[in-house]
């Protein structure tokens, strides 16, 4: 018989809010998480603002001695983790700790504490270093950390996909499961890049918007005054769980998780192609993966990150998938509220497809006060809105070509 | 405060341990619960806070908080 996935568990750590609760309430109600930037100088950048993890309380989720020696990316991690787990009621031990996985992604991972000990070397030499610099820095002990929280001893990896990684990271959790390798996952992903070099090389590439003014109203995607995206910290992490798994210890299922796809530009290394057939590609793939009439999709979380390229290319290439069905759907991009998250975006992202469908309500595109040439679709501009969804995309999109898309359905026995 | 003093205060801080648990002859790995990247961070904070520097060979031989005691007195020529 197939297998089939389900949500059971949900956290999240973002610039809107500390918890699932907190953070559906804000984007319900359109509200911005960016600011200027507080934790460090940003007199020398081009760019001053961000949206940072705010009034979140570290010590209710890592002991302080482990404070220091771990990047603010993995102690995320474990917060989102933490929510998740307790969300779901889900043990984890003997008798099945081998058939629990964590794969959590993560595009840069421990870029503070490499700018850090960076200048520890530089100033102090390298006997200043502190050993704890490598375990802090790899992408990978996000995932490393939760498994040894949990003692989860099933499949264990860390998709370094860039923008995509959070979403590649909950698909290959959704195939381990499918395919028999884990009976539950804990996946999502997160990041921490918000700083001097993270945001330094991001204007080096002139992506990062510079509305440092009117911090709240900087992040525009589809709006034709957008320049570029914000950068935000956090991430979101999801119990995913094989059906049966689920409903024999009487779970409460948020959604199914039914599709996934994949796909690569083989383009430019940051650039999407005019059209974004990659993109496109992804939807197709995914919605295919589990036979769903595009017809029945009523809601995309866009990638819609605001740059120039992005908005324009994510319309194209939606309008091809869906054709004429792509004037019904709800699009909106919650980057214009959370900033984009990089590798945590696909994390945070795919909680709030699974909101939308169990509330019914789409949060909206704030900022968005006039729609660029050939930014048409619906995108829920300024005011969230009641609507009955059956199904819901996420995507994704990353540098190196990488086009990460999940589908999202109401559960139904 | 004397060297003694100074290392307890250390190791508080650095392994998260209470004062009643750094008794002369506790054991950093078995006794306080440290790790060998724990231990070489606490070495740091010692090399640090006394101006001096151990090096590896010598960090092999300090087991307990006795023997770092004795050692950072034998580098300050403070004792035997």
């Amino acid at each position: 018989m197939e297998r089939r996935v389900v949500i059971t568990g949900m956290g999240t750590v973002n610039p809107v809010g500390n918890t699932v609760d907190e953070t559906w309430a804000a984007l319900c109600a359109g509200k911005s998480g960016i600011g200027p930037v507080t934790k460090f100088d940003t007199a020398p950048l081009a760019t001053k603002i961000a949206g940072e993890v705010k009034g979140f309380d570290p010590l209710r989720h890592v002991e302080k001695k482990d404070l220091r020696r771990l990047d603010d990316f993995i102690v995320y991690a474990l917060a989102c983790a933490d929510m998740a787990v307790q969300d779901a009621g889900l043990a984890i031990g003997g008798h099945n700790a081998e058939r629990v996985g964590t794969v959590v992604g993560s595009g840069i991972g421990g870029l503070r504490t490499i700018e850090k000990e960076h200048s520890i070397l530089e100033r102090s030499g390298p006997r200043r270093l502190s050993p704890f610099t490598i375990p802090a820095v790899l992408p990978n002990l996000a995932a490393g950390q939760i498994s040894i929280r949990y003692g989860a001893r099933g499949p264990i990896s860390c998709p370094v996909t860039a923008c995509a990684a959070g979403t590649s990271a909950i698909g290959m959790s959704f195939r381990l499961i499918k395919d028999g390798y884990a009976d539950a996952m804990i996946t999502g992903g997160v990041e921490a890049a918000v700083s001097a070099f993270g945001i330094a090389g991001f204007n080096a590439m002139r992506a990062l918007s510079t509305r440092n003014d009117e911090p709240e109203k900087a992040s525009r995607p589809f709006d034709r005054n957008r320049d570029g995206f914000v950068m935000g910290d956090g991430g979101g992490i999801l119990v995913l769980e094989e059906l049966a798994h689920a409903r024999r210890r009487g779970a409460r299922i948020y959604a199914e998780i039914c599709g996934y796809g994949c796909t690569a530009d083989a383009y430019h290394m940051a650039a999407p192609p005019p059209g974004h057939e990659g993109a496109a590609r992804s939807m197709e793939v995914a919605l295919k993966s589990c036979g769903m009439d595009p017809a029945a999709v009523g809601y995309i979380n866009a990638h819609g990150t605001a740059t120039s390229l992005n908005d324009v290319y994510e319309t194209q290439a939606i309008k091809r998938v869906f054709g004429e069905h792509s004037r019904n759907l709800a699009v909106s991009s919650t980057k214009s509220m959370t900033g984009h998250l990089l590798g945590g975006a696909g994390g945070l992202e795919a909680i709030v497809a699974v909101k939308v469908l169990c509330e019914g309500v789409v949060p909206p595109t704030i900022n968005l006060d006039e729609p660029d040439e050939g930014c048409d679709l619906d995108y829920v501009a300024h005011r969230a809105r009641e609507a009955a969804v059956e199904a819901a995309l996420s995507n994704t999109f990353g540098f190196g070509g990488v086009n990460a898309v999940l589908v999202f359905r109401k559960y139904r026995d | 405060m004397s060297i003694e003093e100074k290392v307890i205060e250390i190791i508080v801080e650095q392994l998260d341990v209470t004062r009643e648990e750094c008794v002369p002859e506790a054991s950093f790995i078995e006794d306080l619960g440290a790790d060998s990247l724990d231990l070489v961070e606490l070495i740091m904070a010692m090399e640090e806070n006394f101006g001096i520097e151990i090096s590896d060979e010598e960090l092999q031989k300090i087991r307990t908080i006795q023997d770092a005691v004795n050692y950072i007195k034998r580098k300050k020529g403070l004792a035997g």
